[in-house]
């Protein structure tokens, strides 16, 4: 590994990456599974500057994880709860407000990358971990992996950007009972709903990915870039109110409410409210 | 048309298969969490494989408070 910042491999305290054979690799590895608090999001910050980078050498992006549990567990819940504990509701606001401008231009940046970006997903694949695989142009889905955005179980909503990237991309059936019961989905409703682009047998998505990266390689970057922008317009104005949204809830007594009793929820079963 | 029997065989089959547990050390009226000791992120491996299997969805609210292989056959036989 290379300690520059801008090259072809690198190894952060929550992420690796690298280049290779014209696609940048970026393995998510933070324990448990790849929750997204102040650490992944420094990582993240470091990884958007290497991307850009590497505009001219590589044509794909992967993002996937090495965590057995799944791809992302989403928000780093504990450290939200922790940091926000003793704070007034304006204090909470603007802390969560500070994270989410910095999480914002990180997703935007990928999803705004002139390469074809993968998120090659298994296992669990919720929240702001769902969030991160929407910004990307392809989701591709190992047959057990599964989708969810529990965030209304605790008096939230997504806030990574997930509610605008799921409207731009599936029908308002699906946006409305994925956000408003909170249920999860597997990749193979996932994939008949048009959220995911491939399934792939169990432990082959990264294979699956790699192959998919491949063939985006060989098309012409300048082509690819204006027919992504063409297909794939950023929705900049509803992620603005996303946050704002987001911030206005995180001043209600419920989210507080909603993220003690998750913490201090010992059952076997708390993602099953 | 399957039995309740039948599916609550099929899962106790898989559930000792994906959490590799010898078959006869499960019974319908068992605890899955306890018995394959799983936390609720493991439950919804479970899920998601007998979904893959029976070619069905499971929402997660049908399964709340569900903690025995025989009421979880039941839930999924009404989706058969």
């Amino acid at each position: 590994m290379t300690a520059s910042k801008t090259h072809l491999s690198e190894k952060t305290k929550t992420l690796s990456w690298e280049l290779k054979d014209g696609t940048i690799e970026l393995a998510l590895h933070h324990p448990l599974c790849n929750e997204i608090g102040t650490a992944m999001l420094e990582d993240l910050e470091q990884f958007v500057p290497a991307l850009e980078s590497q505009k001219g050498k590589a044509g794909s992006l992967i993002i996937y994880s090495l965590q057995e549990a799944g791809f992302s567990a989403g928000g780093d819940l504990r450290e939200l709860y922790t940091a926000s504990l003793g704070l007034t509701a304006g204090e909470r606001a603007l802390g969560m407000r500070k994270f989410l401008e910095r999480i914002h231009r990180v997703m935007n940046a990928i999803d705004a990358s002139p390469l074809m970006t993968i998120a090659a997903v298994h296992g669990v694949t919720f929240g702001g971990g769902f969030e991160l695989a929407l910004a990307c142009d392809l989701i591709i889905a190992d047959k057990m992996a599964r989708f969810c955005f529990p965030e209304l179980r605790l008096g939230l909503i997504p806030n990574f950007g997930g509610i605008p990237r799921l409207r731009r991309d599936v029908g308002n059936a699906v946006v409305r009972d994925l956000l408003l019961t909170g249920r999860s989905i597997n990749a193979t409703k996932a994939m008949s709903v048009g959220l995911v682009s491939q399934v792939a047998a169990e432990g082959e998505v990264l294979r699956v990915a790699r192959a998919t990266g491949a063939q985006a390689n060989k098309f012409d970057r300048t082509a690819s870039g204006v027919a992504k922008r063409f297909l794939k317009p950023i929705p900049h104005e509803e992620l603005r109110r996303e946050i704002d949204v987001a911030c206005e809830l995180f001043e209600k007594p419920a989210a507080m409410e909603g993220l003690r009793k998750f913490m201090e929820d010992k059952s076997a079963h708390p993602y099953l409210p | 048309m399957k039995t309740l029997e039948q599916t609550t065989d099929e899962i106790l089959g898989l559930a000792a298969q994906h959490f590799k547990i010898p078959r006869n050390e499960l019974a319908p009226t068992d605890d899955f969490y306890k018995k394959l000791k799983i936390d609720s992120l493991r439950a919804l491996e479970l899920i998601t494989r007998l979904e893959n299997h029976f070619g069905i969805e499971l929402p997660d609210y049908e399964v709340q408070g569900v903690t025995d292989f025989h009421t979880l056959a039941s839930r999924i036989q009404a989706r058969l």
